[in-house]
């Protein structure tokens, strides 16, 4: 006579007698093998190293040629290191779809709200100030497919 | 259920291998068509759909024809198409499926392809579109599966299963309307201009997938133990006659109304197709091919003797499927984009890597339908043993 | 109540597809609203662009002036002049993958159907300098499943490059070819690139803008500054602008107005 067995689930039949054996265990082992292979590969390549965190620089050209108070970006350092993103956003929608082209910073001073005609006219090192950060994060983002980076002309233009 | 696709005949693996071969090319390529642009297929600022495109509208005609198998059965009571709804549905589920991934292989930014959600715009017919085929494509899986799995156990399919029947009847003629108001309302075409778009879709549709059907049926006769059933086969083939022969009448329609009120807009895209125009004339051979084979197939089909043949009601079937491929393929798509606005001719052929990521894409469609079939097959076989 | 890990997956499955056509519903029922309520009201300048093209005024030079103006200010690839000789395209692709925002066609391609056996001879000479027509219906606009092009209050029908998906229904629906796809990557044929202002990426669709990142600092659009007056652009809700007069004095034409698109590019013939 088979006993049933209660719990909080319910009123189950005895369990049934499972031999104690893993079928398939050369495929199982092997799997898991593979699998594991798999999520390690991409991190032993840069096992042990330690890349330096970046140190984004702001003291391009365009930037010292400035007085005191207009060193200050469009927004607090702060602010824009964690929302740039989402500020070109903005500035994207409202230019393309609404047509605004005026952007009212910190301290009320007007910015004409363009990544390649106002950032980049200060920031104009581009390798140095954008990549640094984006390559330490991986984030590959895709403003400059058809954005124009001034980087070349600027440096040419520095040394004549 | 999925099991028993797991286990079969060494044939039916060779044919998954051969499928799979056709899907990793198909890939490949498609991997070249990302890096390097549209630019590798065969269209141009001139006819900016193509081969992608045709397979799309012609597919969706398949998948719609589902209805004429689920149709008789669930509205008309008629028993024998029982055994054959099955495999209506999980023809429709393969050809969908490829419809879905005919879209994304020409967008040029399959990336944003979600934008279509995330900016919805009921203006657009593509955006109905996108939603009714997706949701074809989910009353299909939904109910062949389901009625499939109680059939195995023989029990009733569960209560909920019925209103998605019904749903289904009307959802899959108008998955084919809404593609044939992609075309349909446009203002410069004229030779997709044409209320009667609609129609001679689904009448070609309904001629072209129960033709299929035929074939796939015989196919299943022949390779497995389950046979779909005489009876059922010739009642496909009346249908196939009746939608072949408003096809043609539909086609006839169209040829009166643009000859007979003379309008160059809509008289010069025939001209393209079954003459050539400035002295272009690459669809000349298969425009004729596909309207002479049609009304020749269509005249045919009429006599019970070529019907009840089934070898020749085989071959019938194929000239179906061919020359309605032809005319709503790559006649629709060409003719509709050649003479563009301006008068100005611009030929259109798919290239070779264009033909091999539709290869591809058929060979994932292809292989989802083996194995919906293997399974619905097996579960027959169980059945009836 | 206890609940099932299929029942837990079968709903949280359901309500993620009830999610997802919400915003669709709300689009049906309010068109627009949803949009209209997450972005500022456009800036009020009540204005409404169109443009004249004085044929009289029109000669080839001119023409090839205009075009070359605003495809080198908008870095628009011509794909006849790679920058390196190696991406040097066959005559074949050049037909299909050309880029243009404005150029110039012939009489009876411009207005098919207006052409007769036995008119004018100027007209078989003439180069008609077409773009798009900013139509105040346009078809393009209907058709677009992402908004990516959308009609402006001012009446440009702009191209929002960030959200196209690159599906081309409107190029089928704009009975005037006036819009491009990137076939190719274009940075390869643009010769003389501005920075100023962005390339295309492959595989999204491009048109004429009427430049608006000009008209945004009150400067005419580049054709008409190059037109030497065979191209005027103006205001047509400002009854005294010279868009209004010389269409009050001029008989004007337009192309397929019968298509009901409204086109706003008027020709002197």
């Amino acid at each position: 006579m088979k006993k049933d067995v209660k719990n909080e689930f319910g009123v189950f039949g005895e369990r049934p007698q499972v031999p104690k054996k893993l079928y398939n265990a050369k495929y199982i082992f092997g799997g898991l093998l593979i699998f594991l292979a798999l999520v390690i590969l991409p991190i032993l390549p840069n096992l042990g190293k330690a890349v330096p965190p970046p140190k984004p620089q702001v003291d391009t050209p365009a930037i010292q040629k400035l007085a005191g108070q207009d060193k200050q970006c469009v927004e607090d350092t702060a602010w824009m290191r964690a929302n740039h993103m989402l500020l070109l956003n903005d500035w994207r929608e409202e230019v393309v779809r609404t047509g605004k082209r005026e952007y009212t910073g910190k301290g009320g001073k007007k910015y004409n709200p363009s990544l390649s005609n106002t950032c980049m006219e200060c920031h104009s090192n581009k390798s140095q100030f954008c990549d640094q950060c984006h390559n330490y994060v991986a984030v590959v983002p895709n403003c400059w497919g058809c954005h124009l980076e001034k980087e070349k002309k600027v440096a040419k233009a520095e040394a004549k | 259920m999925l099991e028993t696709a797991f286990t079969g005949s060494k044939r039916y693996y060779l044919l998954l291998a051969a499928l799979g071969g056709l899907v990793a090319i198909g890939f490949l390529t498609y991997l070249y068509q990302l890096s390097s642009g549209l630019g590798i297929t065969g269209m141009g600022r001139d006819v900016s759909w193509g081969f992608y495109i045709a397979q799309l509208t012609y597919l969706v005609g398949v998948a719609a024809s589902a209805v004429m198998v689920v149709l008789p059965y669930y509205l008309h009571d008629y028993k024998a198409f029982g055994r054959i709804t099955v495999l209506g549905e999980f023809l429709a589920v393969a050809a969908v499926t490829m419809c879905l991934l005919f879209v994304i292989v020409d967008l040029g930014r399959p990336d944003r392809m979600l934008n279509i959600i995330k900016y919805p715009s009921p203006n657009s017919v593509l955006f109905w579109d996108m939603i009714v085929l997706n949701t074809y494509l989910l009353l299909n899986i939904v109910i062949g599966w389901m009625v499939l799995e109680a059939e195995r156990n023989q029990v009733a399919p569960p209560k909920w299963v019925k209103p998605l029947i019904y749903l289904s009847i009307p959802w899959a003629p108008s998955i084919h309307t809404v593609t044939a108001f992609l075309y349909s309302g446009l203002p410069g075409r004229g030779y997709w201009l044409t209320a009667i778009m609609a129609p001679r879709f689904l009448s070609s549709a309904f001629a072209a997938g129960p033709s299929l059907l035929i074939l796939l049926a015989l196919l299943v006769r022949k390779y497995t133990k389950f046979d779909p059933g005489r009876e059922q086969i010739q009642s496909l083939a009346k249908i196939v006659t009746y939608a072949i022969l408003i096809n043609v009448f539909f086609f006839f329609c169209e040829l009166f109304t643009v000859f007979y009120s003379q309008i160059p807009e809509h008289m010069q895209h025939f001209y393209y197709l079954f003459v050539g125009l400035d002295g272009k004339a690459r669809m000349v051979p298969y425009m004729w091919f596909s309207i002479v084979g049609m009304t020749i197939a269509a005249l045919l089909l009429v006599n019970p003797e070529n019907r009840k043949n089934e070898t020749r009601l085989a071959l019938l079937c194929g000239m179906v499927v061919i020359t309605t491929y032809l005319d709503k393929g790559l006649g629709l798509m060409t003719g509709g984009f050649v003479p563009n606005p301006m008068e100005r001719v611009t030929e259109y052929w798919p290239t070779i890597p264009e033909a091999l990521i539709t290869l591809g894409v058929y060979g994932i469609g292809f292989l989802i339908l083996t194995i919906l079939y293997k399974v619905a097959v097996t579960v027959k076989e169980e059945i009836k043993a | 109540m206890s609940i099932s890990r299929r029942d837990f997956i079968r709903i949280a499955g359901l309500s993620t597809l009830f999610g997802l056509g919400a915003r669709g519903a709300y689009e049906l029922i309010a068109p627009g609203q949803l949009e209209a309520k997450s972005v500022p009201e456009a800036a009020a300048t009540g204005k409404r662009w169109a443009m004249v093209v004085d044929m009289h005024k029109v000669d080839a030079d001119t023409a090839r002036k205009c075009a070359v103006a605003c495809h080198r200010l908008h870095n628009v690839p011509d794909f006849a002049n790679p920058v390196n000789p190696k991406y040097k395209v066959d005559p074949e692709e050049l037909v299909r993958w050309e880029v243009k925002w404005i150029w110039t066609d012939h009489f009876h391609n411009t207005f098919p159907g207006l052409d007769q056996q036995f008119q004018q001879e100027r007209l078989d000479k003439l180069p008609f300098l077409v773009l798009c027509n900013h139509c105040e219906n346009p078809a393009c606009v209907r058709v677009c499943p992402t908004q990516a092009t959308f009609r402006r209050e001012d009446g440009v029908v702009m191209m929002d490059m960030h959200r196209c998906i690159g599906c081309r229904y409107c190029m089928a629906a704009c009975p005037y070819g006036a819009r491009s796809f990137n076939w190719r990557d274009p940075r390869p044929y643009v010769k003389e690139i501005n920075p100023d202002y962005p390339t295309r990426e492959l595989g999204v669709v491009e048109k004429c803008t009427f430049c608006v990142e000009r008209l945004e600092k009150n400067l005419m659009p580049a054709c008409v500054v190059e037109s030497k007056g065979a191209l005027i652009f103006g205001d047509l809700n400002n009854p005294k602008s010279t868009v209004r007069q010389v269409l009050r004095q001029s008989y004007t034409i337009r192309r397929k107005p019968h298509l009901g698109t409204n086109p706003q590019v008027y020709y002197i013939v």
